[in-house]
């Protein structure tokens, strides 16, 4: 299976200027976020590591990709879940805020 | 290219498709706070679409691994999601090191299989990949050590840094050259290898916390790239897609990093960053400051009508943002308009104070950005400093020998009253001494910025 450089290439270079797009708009607010998310996207080079494991091809590159699995996934859980976290910090001033513990 | 098993192949590239589409999606929905959330369900989507429809392909005959792996790295993922808010760039450090972990131990295990080794375009993309990962995996460990505290923050340099560093790239781009003119030389793929992995350690070690934001942009984008490199290889166009993506969120983040603290961007590229500003040992005399107390920093705040609050890494570390929090309570109930000033570099990565001033529960929409709150500084009474201090160096606007001579900077020294608390009268992290503290409208006030903020809070509760 070889590399088709050039349809790489355009996929590549379209989907870096989708990104420069995208996230330009992103909010400096949310830049923290953004990172994690980018992060447990990212992290989708765990298909890769499953191909490998999956295929048993040798013991050595077993090894390795069950530990890249691991790596990848625990950025996959960790970078969606405090993502989330972060996201549901953001809250806008409401007009009535319940004024509750105050020592 | 296998014939017989056509049809769930289209399957699976469908799913990569929509996984990609998806991925799309959730970065354009985090450009707002309204429609993040969503943004996140997109991502999740995608990805478990995309992990199902790889699980699919004909090739793999065995998930025994595969389960055991997914198992273990959800285990190690949920505490790394759980994190404290103050922990959040060193999670992100540690995370970036995670991901260029991964592809540098496929690419490797990609090159022993001898997949890609006939063809010199193969072979290239590979060693790119795993020069990419491998420093990129030593650089993150390194950053997340220093902000972790577990190494030295200061930056360390020694004499001809960058010419090591230059050689050692050198050597890492010469033995992949070499190695794919000459696939039969074996040995030269640990020293492409090892030399990376050395590479992202010297690399990070001259790099002091406030050049963090700009460093953990950087190997965000390295991160991205070296996935891309991976997609290149295994022909995965989903991982070229997610690859160019963080690739180019990272490249973002860096260029607005560097804009911030008035480094071009080559400089920051080629690592010339943290360089030692030893220019600054010059005034040693002793000119006078006016301090005060909570009493009467609480006495000033009352009576204003605009306070501005400009939060920095000295607030984070001091964990001083509930009471913050409780301060601008106190202050609003007061009917005092109090807003954030967030420079785009405070703290030790983008975005670090607003995570943390909303971890606090303050409200987003007062969070003001640099360039929308430096207008409003002259109509402001009071700007109060916490823990921030080369971003709100006029020194930046005026002096031309000053180190930091040139980048943006929060206007505060505009406000009628700046107040600055502070431990003590010790320069910033760059050295570099802030003639802000000695105006006659400057009010220093040391001390922890916890237990201060707290004081000025039970001043302003007692009253009420």
């Amino acid at each position: 299976m070889g590399i088709n450089l050039i349809d790489a290439l355009f996929v590549f270079m379209l989907a870096a200027f989708i990104g420069f797009e995208v996230i330009r708009h992103v909010s400096p607010l949310l830049h923290t976020p953004l990172m994690s998310l980018t992060n447990a996207l990212d992290a989708i080079a765990v298909v890769g590591a499953i191909v490998l494991v999956g295929e048993k091809k040798s013991t050595f590159a077993t090894v390795l990709g069950v530990i890249a699995i691991i790596a990848a996934t625990s950025n996959i859980v960790g970078g969606f879940l405090i993502t989330d976290r972060m996201l549901r910090m953001f809250k806008t001033s409401r007009p009535a805020k319940p004024q509750a513990t105050k020592p | 290219m296998p014939t017989e098993f056509a049809g769930s192949q289209y399957v699976i590239e469908v799913i990569y498709l929509v996984a990609s589409a998806l991925f799309i999606l959730s970065l354009k929905w985090m450009s707002s706070p309204a429609t993040a959330r969503h943004g996140i369900l997109a991502g999740e989507v995608g990805m478990v679409l995309a992990i199902g429809g790889t699980l699919l392909r004909h090739g793999i005959i065995d998930w025994t691994w595969i389960v055991i792996a997914l198992v273990i790295g959800s285990g190690i993922g949920i505490p790394l999601g759980m994190v404290q808010m103050t922990a959040v760039p060193q999670r992100t450090a540690l995370s970036h090191a995670f991901g260029a972990l991964c592809v540098t131990l496929v690419g490797t295990a990609e090159f022993y299989l001898g997949t890609q080794n006939a063809s010199k375009l193969g072979l290239s993309v590979l060693s790119l990949e795993v020069i990419l990962g491998g420093l990129t995996f030593t650089g993150s460990l390194m950053a997340a050590g220093k902000l972790q505290e577990v190494l030295p923050q200061r930056p360390i340099t020694y004499k001809g840094q960058n010419l090591v560093n230059f050689l050692l790239f050198a050597v890492a781009v010469v033995s992949a050259v070499y190695l794919v003119l000459h696939p039969e030389a074996r040995q030269l793929f640990p020293v492409v290898v090892g030399v990376s992995l050395i590479i992202g350690v010297l690399l990070v070690i001259p790099i002091g916390g406030a050049d963090m934001p700009t460093v953990i942009s950087l190997l965000n984008s390295y991160a991205g790239l070296s996935a891309a490199a991976m997609g290149f290889v295994l022909n995965s166009k989903l991982l070229i897609i997610a690859g160019a993506l963080d690739g180019s969120s990272g490249l973002i983040l860096s260029v607005i990093m560097s804009k911030a603290m008035n480094r071009s961007f080559t400089n920051v590229l080629f690592g010339a960053f943290g360089q030692v500003q030893a220019s600054a040992a010059a005034g040693e005399e002793a000119k006078p400051v006016r301090s005060a107390t909570p009493e009467e920093a609480a006495a000033i705040l009352a009576a204003a009508n605009k306070v501005v609050i400009v939060p920095g890494y000295g607030m984070a570390v001091a964990q001083a943002q509930h009471k913050v929090r409780e301060l601008y309570d106190l202050l609003t109930k007061k009917g005092v308009d109090v807003r954030f000033a967030i420079h785009p570099v405070a703290g030790r990565m983008p975005g670090h104070m607003n995570v943390l001033l909303a971890e606090a529960d303050i409200p987003y929409d007062r969070l003001i950005e640099m360039e929308e709150i430096n207008g409003d500084f002259p109509q402001t009474d009071v700007a109060l400093i916490i823990g921030a201090n080369d971003v709100t160096n006029p020194a930046a606007r005026t002096d031309q020998s000053s180190p930091i001579f040139g980048m943006p900077i929060l206007d505060v020294d505009k406000a009628h009253t700046v107040m600055v608390i502070k431990r003590g009268m010790s320069p910033g992290f760059a050295g570099i001494d802030n003639p802000l503290y000695y105006l006659d409208r400057t009010l220093m006030l040391f001390g922890d910025a916890k237990q201060f903020v707290g004081g000025i809070v039970r001043e302003l509760g007692g009253g009420h």
